[in-house]
């Protein structure tokens, strides 16, 4: 199977803080990849820097091979007036880092945090906007058939507002409407937080069938190790912006430190 | 008396046609933009310069005046589009501001505060359009209207309105469904700066002479009224709200009373019927217009082959 999307070595400060500290993922093709960790411990700066909503200090994360994001703050290029007037010497080896929304077009579909549903629209309009980058009716039509037969629940609430949903509806909306694109790469921000177990469950449930029906990559970062670790093929667990440990998920599962810091057990 | 009221309405048309750039940019995209006094200048000087110092046509003026306030609002919009809310808000209006100074001192081009005068009347197929004849300038001011309308409507069903909708819902989710949110927003400053720059024109024959001193920071506001009282997001709302308040800051003289009421008078109402819209229907008298899917817009299209704007019912919408 070949690298999908390749982290290394990245950090990520705010300031003064340092988020992420030489941090390496690597997700090959057809797997998911979980990558645990407590509150405050960088998990979302992670997906975040994979966007390219938060720029790097060092390293660099390619897509397919391609370099998506890379540290460039030399002379500014994140600034676009700046960009503008840069060095042709330095922009003929330019791999700069791409915006979010290029990022989207390469096939990476995000559900951020918090779900960020588009709360005003309904739940079709929603999924609309997912295909946003496709031009193709037909197939957006077959895509949104496809995702009310997927969640059944989203088919009965297809003409609601989505703020009348439930968080547990909206989550199953966030994911439609990020797999409405046909990505490649899924990359899920703690897809159970603040459901109930049983639809935590049914949500992991749709994840693992995504990943094998449609074969869809999934990197997913979560608290609930447990859920998480059951799911996926490898993990990583993050303390204070660092991987302290990486493995398969079954051999995660059986961790002792894992075990105590994050099973409870 | 009727000569009064047919003013009214070429004003509210001229306000209009504002009012709807700035829907684009406050009511589609969410960006308190201040600036709208500024486009207008603009627009209302280059008719003027071109055509009293350069012999233009009028019809010539137009295009040239609402690409100049477009690419104003371009390069404003550049560098602001990175604050958000008040920042964005207070940024827009020292713009609105510096330009009016600009042309407040710019004497060998604007004549400074003494202004342009006799800029000649527009004028089609050899028939005048004089500013006295109210009938005709009315005509032609709601035709820019109407074709106005026209566009925004088209534009708020395409894709491009769809974008920046969902620019205005969630910024973050927008970007990561692939929308170039920085693109889709100075779009949205060109275009509602043209639209003002295009009222600054008719603006400009209307009255066949331009000062500085009307371009304050007042009517960017009342056009920020315009729009918050009609329904944000509601092009034909937005058009009601435009006739409401001109209504309302012409009443003292309509009935007489100008010598009664002061003419800040309005200043204290626009702000009353800001809060009581606020507190009672924020969403504006007519709400925002209902959204189509795509899907729904195909139907539409299908049905009303001729091309009419019928089926476009307006909600109280509960928003």
């Amino acid at each position: 199977m070949s690298e999908l999307l390749s982290i290394d070595h990245i950090s990520v400060s705010y300031g003064n803080i340092q988020a992420l500290r030489d941090v390496s993922i690597h997700v090959r093709e057809g797997e998911i990849v979980c990558l645990i960790g407590a509150n405050g411990a960088g998990k979302s700066t992670l997906l975040k820097a994979i966007v390219g909503l938060e720029p790097l200090v060092s390293g660099s994360i390619a897509y397919k091979g391609e370099v998506i994001a890379r540290n460039d703050h030399a002379f500014g290029s994140h600034n676009p007036l700046l960009r503008f007037f840069k060095n042709p010497k330095h922009a003929a080896q330019d791999t700069r880092s791409l915006r979010t929304d290029e990022i989207a077009s390469r096939g990476i579909a995000l559900v951020p945090e918090g779900r960020r549903v588009f709360a005003d629209l309904t739940v079709e309009e929603n999924l609309d906007m997912g295909a946003f980058l496709i031009d193709d009716d037909a197939f957006i039509a077959k895509k949104k058939k496809e995702m009310y037969e997927f969640f059944p629940i989203l088919g009965m609430r297809r003409k609601q507002k989505t703020r009348s949903l439930s968080g547990g509806e909206q989550q199953m909306m966030a994911i439609a409407r990020a797999l409405m694109s046909a990505p490649k790469l899924l990359l899920l921000d703690e897809p159970g937080l603040g459901l109930a177990p049983l639809i935590i469950q049914d949500i992991f449930e749709k994840i693992e069938i995504i990943n094998k029906e449609d074969n869809v990559t999934v990197f997913l970062v979560e608290q609930n190790a447990r859920m998480a670790l059951r799911t996926s093929d490898e993990g990583h667990v993050m303390e204070n912006g660092r991987i302290v440990l990486s493995d398969t998920s079954e051999q995660l599962l059986e961790n002792e430190k894992v075990k105590a810091a994050y099973l409870g057990e | 008396m009727l000569n009064f009221i047919l003013l009214i309405f070429i004003y509210s048309g001229i306000y209009a046609l504002m009012a709807m750039g700035q829907n684009v940019i406050t009511g589609y995209v969410g960006l308190l933009s201040l600036c709208q006094a500024g486009f207008f200048a603009i627009g209302s000087y280059a008719t003027a310069i071109l055509s009293v110092s350069y012999g233009w046509n009028f019809w010539l003026t137009v295009p040239i005046a609402g690409l100049l306030a477009a690419l104003a609002g371009i390069i404003i919009g550049l560098p602001t589009l990175r604050l958000k809310g008040d920042y964005l808000a207070i940024a827009t209006l020292g713009f609105g501001e510096i330009i009016r100074n600009i042309i407040n001192n710019w004497d060998s081009l604007t004549g400074g505060p003494m202004g342009i005068k006799r800029i000649p009347m527009a004028s089609i197929f050899g028939y005048t359009i004089n500013p006295f004849d109210k009938w005709a300038f009315l005509g032609m001011v709601w035709i820019f209207v109407l074709l106005g309308y026209l566009f925004f409507k088209r534009l708020a069903r395409s894709r491009i309105g769809r974008a920046l909708e969902a620019i205005r819902e969630d910024e973050i989710a927008a970007s990561s469904m692939g929308i170039n949110t920085t693109k889709y927003k100075v779009w949205a400053f060109a275009l509602g700066a043209f639209a003002a720059g295009v009222a600054g024109s008719l603006q400009a024959v209307f009255t066949l002479s331009v000062t500085p001193g009307p371009f304050t920071f007042m009517v960017s506001i009342m056009v920020l009224c315009m729009v918050v009282l009609g329904g944000m997001g509601n092009f034909i709302a937005v058009i009601l709200g435009a006739f409401l308040i001109q209504f309302i800051s012409y009443f003292p003289q309509l009935v007489g009373l100008s010598n009664v009421i002061p003419p800040q008078f309005k200043q204290i109402l626009f702000g009353l019927i800001l809060v009581v819209m606020m507190i009672w229907r924020p969403q504006g008298i007519l709400g925002r217009a209902p959204r189509m899917s795509i899907s729904g817009i195909r139907r539409k299209k299908r049905t009303t082959s001729n091309g009419g704007e019928s089926g476009d019912t307006i909600q109280g919408g509960s928003r």
